[in-house]
């Protein structure tokens, strides 16, 4: 029988299959956070259970931890109880952490590949959504709630509804790959399939446009599948993949053995049938901005922000949201996306804050002064990421240009630490989700890829980016 | 967790798709190392004026449905980010069922861990329930909703119908299998593609 390569993930990890659809599955790797875990550790404490395998679990403290100076004490207290917490916890239950000060600390699906923590053809469970982002490695890579990750730390297996499999096509090659980006990718299969598209499936991604993408933009197109509905997102392993984890930290020492395997096993076979299917054009894809308060609102920059009933395609509903939304970002239906005038620029995320985000943004940015309307910050996604970015001098770029240069963390992604934007500031945006309040309550955020948040940060306004001489 | 049988309560009626879990409870609030107290932050943007006051359009806020025990809402609820807060908040303010076409698949879980009933019902059905927001009662033995002498019946997975009926620990459950998991890893350890 032929089968996806989700299908051989799954069936090469079912525990126990309860025959209707059901199962539980081993979890090959946990990674664990300060904010979906403390009541998780609380819960075993009550029943008196231990961690079944600390050796497959990591963590890390990146959502609350400030971006500034961080020799300094925390302000916001609560914040520091839940690091505080994270620290505890790990340390009574014996977890390695990667703590505030610590040289590999990051944003917790940054530092997973970056460690060679994550591996394909693994399952990979962490209490935050965007855990589809290691699916990029050919891992089965999802988010689960609090109850699951106590559910998981206690036997290291999670129950699972068989999803369904859905197929993402990107065929032929983008025009000028400078300047349209793995983020517009992803946008632009969001705008088509919906936010709810995927409920209940795992996609794969495939295709020459896939292929032809670094492990780093990878990243980027499996971050945003939960914006898609789907809580996993898959690309097959390549050469790419096995080359970028060689050597890393946590690899396993049968590494060879490994991806002799993983070459043989780790793809989908010809002629099988997907439960689902999306072709998307590369050379049809413009960069990408969000107009609305949902990922699916989004137009290309080329565009007008839309008139409701034209968005909306006939549902009541979703024209009732669209008018909700405009009126919340503050934007008039015909206003050409290039016209709107932008207070902040943050590029950072577990989406879009890795060497190659920053790399292609300084590319924009060398030389240049940010608008002096527009706030602008880059807050790399881990420590490594910041190391490596000051070796090559980007922060430089950056700094000279007038940007704020910080530590790593999740920061104004949702702003659960000090960055935030103020009610009707409005942020072009390199992260994941531009919902109400998102990054601060009555925040404007406008999701872009980094050369266009760089381009925007320089010129106060969005920008067609292909525009500018990018080779 | 709460068993949950059968309840009878008026609807308080959400009128709006694609709710995200940074709504039900946004970020301000996750900070808290505790399962309990979420309930007065729960929708906290639309409930709330900037100043604290209740917002009188919101309709959490109508004391018609103050002791509401179900929410009827539209497609595609509590997508987003992955947190459990949304479902304890929503569980603290007195919700035990919501009522919808579609929910996001991790908000959909995170709902029966807790001890909430989350019905997926047709968009038909959905719309009746709309244009007559008395009070109903669900009886999740017999799967029906009685609406005003309407009966309507709803699918769930057996196993959270099994959990919600008995409030069980879900952990335990699984470790009845623990022979099985140990028996997976022993395989896995013999293993020269061992990753785990």
């Amino acid at each position: 029988m032929t089968k996806t390569l989700f299908e051989k993930i799954w069936d090469s990890h079912v525990v126990l299959d309860e025959g209707n659809g059901r199962s539980l599955l081993y979890v090959d790797r946990h990674l664990v956070h300060e904010v979906t875990s403390p009541q998780a550790f609380d819960g075993l404490r009550i029943a008196k259970r231990k961690v079944r395998r600390t050796d497959l679990t990591f963590a890390t403290m990146d959502h609350n931890v400030p971006t500034n100076n961080r020799s300094l004490p925390l302000v916001d207290q609560t914040s520091a109880m839940q690091i505080k917490t994270l620290e505890r916890n790990c340390k009574d239950f014996g977890i390695e952490l990667f703590d505030i000060d610590s040289p590999d600390q990051g944003i917790v699906h940054v530092i997973g590949p970056e460690l060679g923590i994550t591996l394909p053809g693994t399952t990979i469970v962490c209490g935050d959504s965007h855990t589809s982002t290691h699916g990029a490695f050919g891992a089965l890579a999802f988010g689960i709630g609090t109850s699951d990750v106590e559910h998981v730390l206690a036997t290291q297996c999670i129950w699972l509804e068989k999803p369904k499999t859905f197929e993402i096509r990107v065929e032929g090659k983008r025009k000028n790959p400078h300047a349209v980006t793995a983020k517009d990718i992803i946008l632009s299969i969001i705008r088509k399939i919906g936010t709810a598209g995927g409920t209940g499936a795992a996609f794969e991604y495939r295709g020459e446009a896939i292929s032809e993408l670094s492990m780093e933009q990878r990243m980027t197109i499996c971050n945003m599948s939960i914006e898609g509905g789907a809580r996993a997102g898959l690309v097959a392993p390549d050469k790419k993949t096995f080359d970028y984890l060689r050597g890393r930290r946590y690899v396993p020492k049968n590494y060879d053995a490994l991806v002799e395997y993983w070459q043989e096993n780790l793809k989908t076979d010809s002629n099988v049938q997907f439960d689902k299917s999306f072709t998307l054009h590369a050379d049809t894809i413009a960069p990408q901005v969000s107009w609305g308060t949902n990922p699916a609102m989004t137009v290309d920059v080329t565009g007008k922000v839309p008139f409701p009933e034209e968005y909306a395609q006939g549902s009541i509903e979703e024209e009732k949201a669209a008018s909700k939304a405009l009126q919340y970002m503050g934007l008039k239906p015909g206003t050409s996306i290039t016209d709107i005038d932008l207070d902040r620029v943050f590029i950072g995320s577990c989406t879009n804050s890795r060497l190659e985000d920053l790399t292609e943004a300084a590319r924009v940015v060398k030389g240049k002064k940010v608008s002096s309307k527009v706030r602008a910050m880059i807050v790399p996604g881990s420590q490594h990421v910041k190391r490596q970015a000051e070796e090559l001098g980007l922060d430089r770029v950056f700094k000279d240009a007038g940007f704020e240069w910080r530590e790593s963390g999740c920061s104004m992604c949702l702003g659960m630490n000090p960055d935030i934007l103020s009610a009707g500031e409005r942020c072009a945006s390199t992260s994941n989700r531009n919902f109400e309040g998102r990054q601060g309550s009555g925040g404007r955020t406008h999701l872009v890829s980094p050369v266009m948040a760089a381009a925007a940060a320089i010129r106060g306004h969005f920008v067609d980016v292909r525009d500018l001489d990018l080779n | 967790m709460e068993p949950f049988t059968k309840i009878k309560s008026i609807v308080t009626p959400l009128d709006k798709v694609n709710v995200d879990t940074d709504q039900i409870i946004p970020k301000q609030f996750l900070k808290l190392i505790q399962k309990t107290g979420f309930g007065q932050y729960l929708f906290y943007d639309w409930r709330y004026e900037k100043d604290g006051t209740p917002r009188k359009d919101f309709v959490l806020n109508e004391s018609r449905y103050k002791d509401s025990k179900i929410l009827l809402t539209r497609n595609n609820f509590g997508c987003g980010s992955s947190r459990e807060h949304a479902a304890w908040a929503l569980l603290d303010f007195g919700f035990r069922a919501i009522i919808s076409t579609s929910f996001a698949d991790i908000f959909y879980n995170n709902c029966f861990k807790n001890g909430i009933l989350a019905i997926k019902v047709s968009e038909e059905t959905l719309q009746k329930l709309f244009e007559n927001t008395s009070e109903i009662e669900i009886d999740l033995e017999k799967q029906i909703i009685s609406n005003d002498g309407t009966i309507t019946s709803f699918e769930i997975e057996p196993h959270w119908k099994k959990i919600l009926l008995e409030g069980l620990d879900d952990i335990a459950v699984t470790l009845q299998y623990n022979d099985e998991i140990s028996k997976y890893e022993n395989k896995q350890r013999n293993s020269k593609i061992r990753v785990s």
